[in-house]
């Protein structure tokens, strides 16, 4: 598309399905009652003239520009505050409304700087637009009163610049903050002539406000006064490009505005089924990374690790790496390869990797970063339900009474649902947070938690099992649903489990640390309190029972009948953008795409018919089997695309030391990050914006990625995967990773109805999209559950082996935050260091005080695993006994310090529960130490002499 | 393969499945690891002493490693 803006309607949208038919400038106009004159007109192809009004937030009626004449009625009301009725007859262009509307501009542009050629948002402006649209010609009253154009203008935050003397006051950006994002962090200052926008107190600037930098503001601001760095730099964008984000796994689609192949802006598309116009901090603004400096952009090998690089041509490359394969394949067979697949890439580029170890290498050694985040889901799921993914579409929300969240941040790692819960909160719903930290769900700006459950980390299925006990023993579950639509007898075996008094709050309380009442208490809300939904993330399955703790979730599901229509659910959140679509295409080791068994013979043949090649029968290695398989010489080679397992993957010194013991690591990444630090081969790869394909989001939609712009690196990641693949004898003739997508769907019964046209075209399309559901399945479970009858699973709880003791006195669990993703790969190179340049060790204030630490101190913490250095965050945040960091830096790296504890039946790393000491440090930890020099030695890349 | 690991790996299975009764918990943990341990580490536990497993566990592994000398 070429640059054009979306439409602005003024208001938002009615959800009414009465309509009403009014007339407009003397044509018909029908439109759902509820909507405003202003967006009416709008729809019949209109345009009255705005400045307070935008469709993103209710309508304001401050800037009296948008007056209309309604027959029968007096004066001239704004068009933006008035509903339309039953035959109203509507004028929106007289001489009277010409002379007012001019009349109001006057003043706004008696205040307004005249330099509108040098001007940001010059041809992109509304104010401009405006006074085009009303005919200004003349300003009666000058410029030389008293003015607002000399004010100073703030230009703290990274992405963008505040100028007041460009603020008209509209507070479209305060009510952006307040009803989009629900942060409240602007206000309008100082009452009449004096009013203007401030961040948070006088003294605060942007920067040091409570501002999440979500671009909600941005977004709203009519004129300059709010622009984007970006574009102040480089000018206004010429076309734009409909693309999906590449962060977590809410997946916004962005319309990526560009001039040539320089990337403008990034502007959350308000047609987007999962943002709605929104973003965050990290979508909106933090894709700098594309063009950074660290950025590899040849290929380089070398034989050993201690090596220097070796800058090389993709020919060499790949055939160094190709010669490497074929080499241990023949020594060792084909159970000596493997493969890791990328959750940041997309659903093509995923399925072409499995492929490639499946049918290329000949082992079913493949697995994906799904691992270490959500793998307990797909079990759990799937053994209760008959599907691994979650139930419900996001815009679910708007009908839930009672939300559970547990185990999840979402203001923090999935900010733009994070604010539509936020707004459903505000509405009246009711929130119940199981989760150790005082999370921003618990309390923060206009929200509060009705039950807030601060349970001992670690304890997870104990507090849903106590639930369960209260729902079933008071009578409060839903036997109808149950009879209708789960099993009868395992229903009875399990309440008969939960019902056992060693399950009840009170037993429980010592171990979980939750008071009985208040179990109680949100258990009697979730069985009776309407509509109730279950959202949950990564602090229910990096446990060592994280499958366990889902099969209880999905239990108290289907004993309160929450499943199978709008507001109800059970909701995993994806860490990362295509952690789902990862999954479905056939990552994992034991399965092919679309989660078929790789024992069934069936499913295989039809891979084997289509790929030409016989598969292995067995399932192959996870990947803390690979390191361990790696340690005793069984496992010699792995290709990874997208994934630093070194920094991301628990207990550092293992995962180095199986990478170490390999003959071939190759890594295809972005940056040379710390896996790469033990590579023979390194792959340059492509961003998000660079390719064509496809991601699935947390809902199960599939989504367009589109390219904006040539690879830096030469090729998009499918193509590098393919030429590695035809260099070890395969014949991969893809042209589009359209190709690919329609493999996939031959070969998946849940994609069939899927094409690139469809996903491209805008359809909302979340699997299964096939036969029985050609346009996608917003809902599952709607009518029977896909296994049939529902599983009810009894869920014992077993105390993980990590205990604390005399020398490991603490709990510390890890985490994200809003500003940085993952391993930082790409946030740590953007302006998203100023919020948050290192990891921070949270700890409760009698903990510290006890140690004799404060805030900003450094600290030693120590597990049996390991030890790093970090400072310290005193903060009552965490509750005594806990301590809580983030893994987002390789200073730091955390996960020396997590162990190899594991869920029990997916591996999923016990992230969440280490036992810990914590220290006063004075320096950096040996393996601090250590680990910089060997990063200094192993990024060495050699210079080559010129040629004579 | 660190047969201790697997070991540790097999009667955390067996320990998430004990609530379902010994003789399902048998057959769950059995079925578990045949559905999702590689041959190597198939191989390596049917190797040991089993001396670490819990009984459900060594039950288990018991019947899969004759299931696998009858194929």
């Amino acid at each position: 598309m070429g640059y054009e803006p979306q439409k602005d309607f003024g208001t938002p949208a009615s959800r009414s399905s009465d309509m009403v038919t009014l007339t407009i400038d003397g044509r018909d106009v029908t439109v759902p009652a509820g909507t405003s004159v202003m967006r009416a007109a709008a729809e019949a192809g209109g345009e009255i003239p705005k400045l307070c009004a935008t469709d993103n937030v209710k309508a304001f009626g401050s800037c009296r520009l948008c007056l209309v004449e309604v027959e029968g009625m007096r004066g001239t009301p704004a068009s933006c505050t008035t509903p339309v009725m039953p035959g109203m007859k509507v004028k929106t262009q007289t001489p009277k409304l010409d002379k007012l509307r001019r009349g109001v501009m006057e003043l706004y542009i008696s205040d307004h700087p005249l330099d509108c050629l040098t001007c940001s948002a010059n041809n992109d402006c509304e104010l401009q637009d405006q006074a085009a649209n009303v005919g200004l010609r003349d300003v009666r009253y000058g410029y030389e009163g008293a003015n607002h154009l000399g004010k100073a203008k703030d230009e703290s935050n990274p992405y963008f610049a505040f100028d007041s003397s460009k603020c008209i006051v509209c507070s479209r950006c305060v009510r952006a903050c307040d009803e989009v994002q629900g942060t409240f962090a602007l206000t309008v200052d100082g009452r009449g002539f004096a009013s203007v926008i401030s961040a948070g107190q006088k003294e605060d600037n942007f920067l040091g406000s409570e501002c999440v930098s979500c671009g909600a503001c941005v977004q709203a601001c009519p004129t300059a006064a709010l622009n984007e760095k970006s574009v102040i730099e480089i000018g206004k964008p010429e076309r734009s490009v409909l693309t999906t984000c590449a962060y977590c796994g809410v997946g916004c689609t962005f319309r990526a505005e560009m001039r040539g192949e320089q990337l403008v802006r990034m502007i959350p598309n308000k047609d987007g089924k999962a943002n709605h116009g929104h973003s965050c901090v990290k979508g909106r603004f933090a894709w700098g990374y594309a063009n950074h400096a660290d950025r590899i952009l040849k290929p380089m090998i070398r034989e050993k690790i201690d090596q220097p690089w070796r800058e090389v041509s993709w020919d060499e490359a790949i055939g160094f790496a190709a010669a490497k394969i074929q080499a241990i394949k023949a020594e060792s067979g084909p159970r000596a390869l493997g493969g890791i697949t990328s959750s940041r890439c997309t659903n093509e580029e995923t399925f072409l990797v499995q492929k490639l170890i499946r049918a290329g290498f000949g082992a079913n050694n493949v697995d994906t970063c799904a691992r270490v985040c959500h793998s307990p889901t797909g079990f759990g799921l799937s053994n209760a339900f008959g599907t691994s993914a979650g139930t419900q579409d996001f815009d679910s929300v708007e009908d839930v009474d009672v939300f559970i969240v547990i185990g999840a941040n979402p203001t923090d790692a999935h900010p733009v649902f994070g604010s539509r819960m936020k707004q459903r909160l505000r509405q009246g719903a009711k929130m119940i947070v199981i989760d150790p930290r005082k999370i921003d769900l618990v309390k923060s700006a206009h929200i509060q938690a009705d039950h807030h459950l601060p349970l001992q980390p670690g304890t997870n299925v104990a507090v849903l099992t106590s639930l369960a006990h209260v729902i079933v023993t008071e009578g409060l579950a839903d036997e109808a649903f149950i009879r209708e639509r789960c099993d009868w007898d395992e229903y009875q075996d399990w309440a008969r489990f939960v019902s056992d008094a060693k399950h009840s709050p009170e037993f429980l309380e010592p171990v979980t640390k939750v008071p009985a009442q208040t179990v109680r208490e949100a258990a009697r809300l979730y069985a009776t309190g309407g509509n109730g939904a279950i959202y949950y993330g990564l602090g229910v399955t990096e446990h060592s029972q994280g499958s366990s703790t889902v099969m209880a979730i999905a239990n108290l599901a289907m004993c309160t009948g929450n499943i199978g229509r709008r507001g109800v659910g059970v909701n995993p959140l994806r860490g990362q953008n295509n952690v789902q679509g990862a999954c479905d295409m056939g990552s994992f080791p034991h399965e092919l795409s679309g989660y078929r068994h790789i024992s069934n013979a069936d499913a295989r043949a039809l891979f084997e018919a289509d790929w030409g090649v016989t598969l292995d029968a067995e399932p192959g290695l996870r990947i803390p089997n690979m390191l361990d398989a790696a340690l005793d010489g069984s496992f010699r080679a792995i290709y990874i695309q997208g994934e630093d397992i070194l920094q991301s993957d628990p207990d550092t010194h293992h995962v180095a030391a199986g990478l170490a013991a390999m003959d071939c690591v190759i890594v295809h990444d972005l940056f040379l990050n710390e896996t790469a630090n033990y590579a023979h081969v390194f792959l340059p790869g492509s961003t998000f914006l660079e390719k064509d394909g496809t991601f699935t989001n947390a809902e199960r939609r599939i989504q367009p990625v589109q390219q904006v712009m040539e690879p830096a690196n030469g090729y998009a990641d499918w193509q590098i995967t393919q030429m590695l693949a035809n260099a070890i004898g395969c014949d991969w003739n893809y042209g589009h990773p359209s190709e690919i997508l329609a493999e996939i769907a031959r070969l998946t019964p849940t994609f069939s109805g899927v094409t690139w046209e469809r996903v491209v075209s805008g359809e909302p399309l979340q699997w299964p999209v096939n036969e029985k559901a050609p346009q996608g399945s917003p809902i599952m479970h709607v009518d029977g559950f896909v296994r049939g009858k529902g599983k009810f699973m009894v869920t014992e709880y077993v105390p993980t082996d990590e205990r604390t003791g005399p020398r490991f006195p603490l709990l510390l669990t890890t985490g994200r935050i809003l500003s940085q993703y993952n391993v930082g790969a790409q946030t740590r190179r953007t302006g998203n260091q100023v919020w948050h340049d290192e990891d921070i060790l949270e700890m409760h204030p009698t903990d510290a005080e006890n140690r004799g630490l404060k805030t900003g101190d450094f600290a030693r913490l120590a597990s049996r695993s390991g030890e790093t250095t970090l400072r310290v965050l005193v903060t009552e945040k965490v509750a005594p006994g806990v301590v809580y960091t983030t893994f987002h830096h390789p200073s730091t790296q955390a996960n020396v310090v997590t162990t190899d504890n594991s869920d029990w039946a997916t591996n999923c790393p016990e992230y969440k529960v280490t036992a810990v000491q914590v220290t006063p440090s004075n320096g950096p930890s040996e393996w601090q130490t250590e680990y910089a020099d060997l990063t200094a030695m192993a990024r060495r890349i050699e210079t080559m002499e010129p040629a004579e | 393969m660190d047969v201790n690991k697997l070991s540790r790996m097999a009667n955390q299975i067996a320990a998430n499945f004990a609530a379902q009764g010994e003789e399902k918990a048998v057959a769950e943990t059995a079925l578990h690891i045949w559905k999702f341990w590689d041959p190597r580490m198939k191989a390596a536990i049917y190797a040991d002493d089993l001396g670490d497993l819990s009984p459900i566990a060594k039950a288990a592994i018991l019947k899969l490693k004759a299931e696998a000398a009858a194929a």
